[in-house]
């Protein structure tokens, strides 16, 4: 299909959708216009009103619970459901995946949409058009392959083959490299822009600005549920500034805070640490891992997805990952033993997850009680909790963290990700740790709550805190930490102060051993 | 417990109300103790005012308070996550261990009770160590359990009756003593009830201190009051027809059990360390693991605490019925874990209180006496007490899933703040996407 670039028809109007909750205007008049074969990105803070939107245009909620009209290849269309949008040619992907572990690529490729007659599958012609719709995606694995054994860039593809199958002719994508380590982002968004060629249309929502501005044809920004302006990246001049200032609704003058005083001494510090991977003994998760923290020092550590930065991490916080082979901690000069989590905390050490829905936070747990709950023996007399001193520290915590909520004693569920963030830092800092290991701090919050968080770490780090930083965001590490180490295959493969350390170095030391840089 | 809206408001205002009985965050017991006021009222009426009078309030307490106690223990397992199905069985094979101790052994009341709690205790180890440090799921552990110690009772019992003594029947069948102050009425069962009262009115005091710490507003002073008064009014009345039954009759001595474990076990799951890895384990095992909680402690603690009460069940039931016998405690799991899971409790952990589950038991037993009242055949009874199980969690269930708006979210919408409605949508908005974007929009921005 050849479409001609000067009449550019809409594939996609949507008129002054307005979508309420119960004493939540979640979405208030906004239009969008995607042009038919267009990359078309939203951008917006958490809690914009990114993921209403496109629930709304996707049927999950249903006509006549919004108001406004949507055009969908010129018809005004009325989806009761998610099943009735797909069949029109609009699927969504969801940042958290929907392919089901245990099944097959092909069986999660055809899931609810099995080819064959009377109920009985096809497998032969499954099969067939599984390997070509995997073909399409650049996936050449067997589809008999079970999900589980696929990495999650690759699952991500499988969830576009499926989309493929329904015969999309408008994907959208929320957050579809959140997951994705660099090269596979870069797949994937070399693969939205192959469908572009193809004809289809694709509205991605992500907070990766470089990656927006990178595909994307237009953008349009939402605000506190109102959609603010569309931008046209080829002829407005857009870059990530521009973004940001449409976001937030000013401009951030520096994301990163400024770093106030001096590291001290080395305190904390690793001797040859080896880990092996739980099930499979051949398989070393970390090598001969040696590395240093300052009193008063945020240390960053750069590593690709895989790269062995969170085993590593959590293998020193009580031996949480992995079976332990050898190596030695020292803190303050003396070497200690870190074999359990009680352990790691007594001896002043906190670790913040990566993965805050699923290990940092109990989500079905009030603030407050989050916030005491990695050192209750801190507010217990004789394995008595006082709930009164419980109230006040989440309270102090509240304030200084600024977490947005009424009350502490609201669920932690009903919080954004970047307060849930702020939630699970008061909770490691309510053990008065020396050394914080922070593990993608900043991943899945929005970029007002980032700079907030920023703060926060410069902070403990100006209280004389030693910090560790695992990011797999450079600009963050570069603007954030004071020294920053590589890693690859589960080995140091490179240290640099970070006046020393640019991107294309650091990728470089992220991706090979054998470019180990002098850098002192 | 409750979580009243953090909005300033002073002077009478209706909406209010709605937080008079836990509003806010725990409508879903509000619900529950709404049903039990319906039921017994419907009950009463019904049956004429048969449900109500003393003899069969105290009738109700020694019948039921064995599954009430069960059914403390079988909240904090389910709020672990897991299950126990060998209760009913636990309980027989103590009672037959602490009758024969008794008769054959020479055993006097006390050590029987104690040998009682010690075999309880060595079963639930025995159990825990098959859940926590094995890694058998509880589902199949007691399952295991209810078929060894039912055979265990059979072949220590020899598939007969033991008789127990009169003492040890105290426990099942005994009163709170007349102190002969020459009153119309028992004076030890109306001094429980002004203690309890007294300790009502002190929660409240130190509820509303707390949030005052907080710097959360508290409900209005005459909700506080209010509530204090139809609680304690509540509490009086009970008493007094506990007080006023039959002559030799007052409070029940198991009714007595129960309440201090209600008590003992509220503070342990809220206030104590242990109660609050409970809910960290089922909430989420892998977080409280990496904060520092031994989660094998914590199970191996609630399967041990849950044996040991089944024991005590058990006990108390042969008590009653002055003899231990083959075929006691049949089906008991089934009304313990029907009465937690009216009371609000998760399958899939987490999330339960004592307190619900104690009101959920007592609606089923309510239930169970004003049928029996009213001569109705088990087979309808059992129909019966399955439907309301059905009904009970499934409106529970519909309330949570209201993300979209249903004709009642639509009614909601309008009147009240909104602020517990919207909070049960951000929690389960379907197809995964950030729940982060549902927000509640009292957030001050």
């Amino acid at each position: 299909m050849v479409i001609a670039a000067h009449t550019e028809p809409t594939i996609l109007d949507m008129r002054s959708i307005t979508k309420e909750f119960p004493g939540v205007k979640a979405l208030d008049k906004v239009s969008l216009t995607v042009k038919a074969g267009e990359i078309h990105s939203i951008c917006g803070e958490n809690g914009a009103g990114k993921s209403t939107l496109m629930k709304v245009l996707s049927g999950v909620y249903p006509f006549g619970t919004y108001e406004g009209d949507i055009v969908f290849q010129g018809e005004v269309v009325r989806f009761s459901g998610i099943k009735q949008s797909e069949s029109a040619g609009i699927v969504i992907i969801h940042q958290e995946l929907a392919l089901i572990p245990e099944l097959s690529i092909t069986e999660n490729i055809f899931l609810g949409n099995e080819p064959g007659k009377g109920g009985v599958i096809n497998w032969v012609d499954a099969q067939s058009r599984a390997i070509e719709l995997l073909a399409r995606v650049g996936l050449d694995d067997d589809p008999d392959t079970a999900v589980k054994n696929l990495g999650v860039g690759k699952q991500q593809l499988v969830e576009i083959a499926k989309a493929l199958n329904k015969n999309v002719k408008l994907l959208i994508l929320d957050e579809p490299t959140a997951a994705l380590n660099e090269s596979d982002s870069q797949h994937l968004l070399d693969l939205i822009l192959g469908l572009k060629g193809r004809g289809i249309s694709s509205i991605m929502i992500s907070h990766k600005l470089n990656e927006i501005e990178q595909i994307s044809d237009s953008i349009t920004i939402i605000r506190d549920g109102k959609s603010i302006e569309t931008l046209d990246v080829k002829g407005d001049g857009v870059d990530e500034d521009r973004i940001i200032r449409g976001m937030v609704g000013r401009t951030l003058g520096n994301r990163f805070p400024e770093r106030t005083g001096e590291a001290g001494e080395v305190f904390f510090e690793i001797k040859d640490w080896n880990v092996q991977h739980p099930l499979t003994a051949e398989r070393m998760v970390v090598k001969n891992s040696s590395f240093t923290v300052r009193r008063g020092e945020v240390v960053g550590f750069a590593g690709l997805m895989g790269a062995g930065r969170t085993e590593l991490a959590m293998s020193i916080f009580g031996r949480s990952y992995g079976k332990f082979l050898s190596g030695q901690v020292f803190k303050d000069g003396k070497e200690i033993k870190l074999r359990t989590v009680s352990e790691a905390i007594d001896n002043g050490i906190a670790y913040v997850s990566e993965d805050r829905k699923a290990l940092g936070l109990n989500l079905l747990d009030t603030i407050k009680r989050s916030i005491v709950s990695a050192k209750l023996t801190k507010i217990s007399r004789g394995s008595v909790v006082n709930d009164t001193e419980e109230a006040q520290i989440s309270e102090q915590y509240r304030k200084s963290l600024r977490i947005k909520t009424p009350t502490v004693e609201e669920g932690v569920n009903k919080l954004s990700g970047g307060n849930q963030q702020k939630v699970v830092l008061a909770k490691w800092m309510f053990t008065d740790p020396d050394l914080l290991i922070l593990d993608e701090p900043t991943r899945g919050i929005d970029v007002g709550a980032k700079a907030e968080i920023y703060q926060i770490i410069r902070d403990l780090a100006a209280q004389g805190k030693g910090i560790i930083m695992i990011s797999s965001e450079l600009p963050e590490l570069l603007g954030v930490s004071d020294r920053i180490y590589t890693i690859f295959e589960g080995k140091i493969t490179n240290e640099l102060p970070v006046d020393k350390a640019d991107p294309e170095t650091l990728m470089r030391s992220m991706t090979s051993s054998s470019q180990k840089v002098a850098a002192r | 417990m409750s979580a009243p809206e953090p909005t300033t408001k002073s002077g009478f205002d209706i909406r209010d109300l709605k937080n008079l009985f836990g509003g806010g965050g725990s409508l879903k017991q509000f619900g529950i103790l709404g049903a039990l006021v319906v039921i017994i009222i419907f009950f009463q009426i019904w049956t004429g005012g048969k449900t109500l009078q003393p003899g069969n309030i105290i009738n109700i307490v020694q019948q039921y308070s064995y599954i009430l106690i069960l059914a403390i223990g079988m909240v904090m397992v389910i709020i672990a996550g897991h299950i126990d199905l060998s209760v009913g069985s636990v309980a027989a094979f103590t009672g037959i261990i602490v009758a024969i101790a008794m008769q054959d052994w020479n055993f006097p009341w006390w050590a029987g009770i104690l040998l009682g709690l010690v075999v309880g205790a060595a079963i639930g180890a025995w159990q825990g160590f098959w859940v926590a440090y094995i890694g058998v799921p509880a589902f199949i552990v007691t399952l295991a359990g209810m078929l060894i110690w039912r055979g265990g009772n059979q072949l220590i019992g020899d598939s007969a009756t033991v008789p127990v003594n009169g003492e040890f029947q105290n426990i099942g069948k005994g009163y709170l003593p007349e102190i002969g102050l020459g009153l119309p009425f028992n004076a030890l069962t109306m001094l429980l009830g002004l203690i309890v009262v007294a300790i009502l009115i002190g929660l409240e005091i130190r509820g509303r201190r707390t949030r005052k710490v907080m710097g959360a507003a508290s409900d209005p002073l005459w909700i506080s009051i209010v509530r204090v008064v139809i609680l304690s009014a509540v509490v009086m009345v009970a008493a007094y027809l506990f007080a006023t039954g039959r002559e030799g009759t007052s409070f029940p001595v198991s009714g007595i059990i129960l309440v201090l474990l209600v008590v003992a076990y509220s503070f342990l799951t809220n206030n104590t360390i242990i109660g609050r890895h409970i809910y960290a384990v089922g909430g989420n095992k892998h977080a409280a693991e990496l904060s520092g909680v031994n989660s094998k402690r914590v199970n191996f603690f609630v399967m041990m605490n849950m044996s040991v009460l089944a024991a005590l069940a058990g006990m108390i039931f042969v008590a009653r019925s002055q003899a231990s016998g083959p075929f006691d405690g049949t089906g008991w799991e089934l009304d313990a874990i029907a009465a937690v899971f009216i009371g609000g409790a998760a399958v899939s952990g987490g999330i339960g209180t004592v307190a619900g589950s104690i009101i959920g038991g007592l609606v089923m037993a309510v239930l169970s006496n004003g049928l029996a009242l009213k001569g109705i055949q088990s087979d309808l009874v059992q129909i019966i007490k399955g439907l309301v199980l059905l009904i009970a969690v499934g409106v529970d269930v519909f309330n949570k899933t209201q993300g979209r708006p249903s004709l009642i979210g639509l009614m909601t919408r309008k009147s009240g703040t909104g602020s517990s409605n919207d909070s049960t949508t951000s929690e389960v908005t379907p197809g995964g996407g950030t729940p982060d974007t549902a927000k509640p929009a009292d957030l001050p921005r």
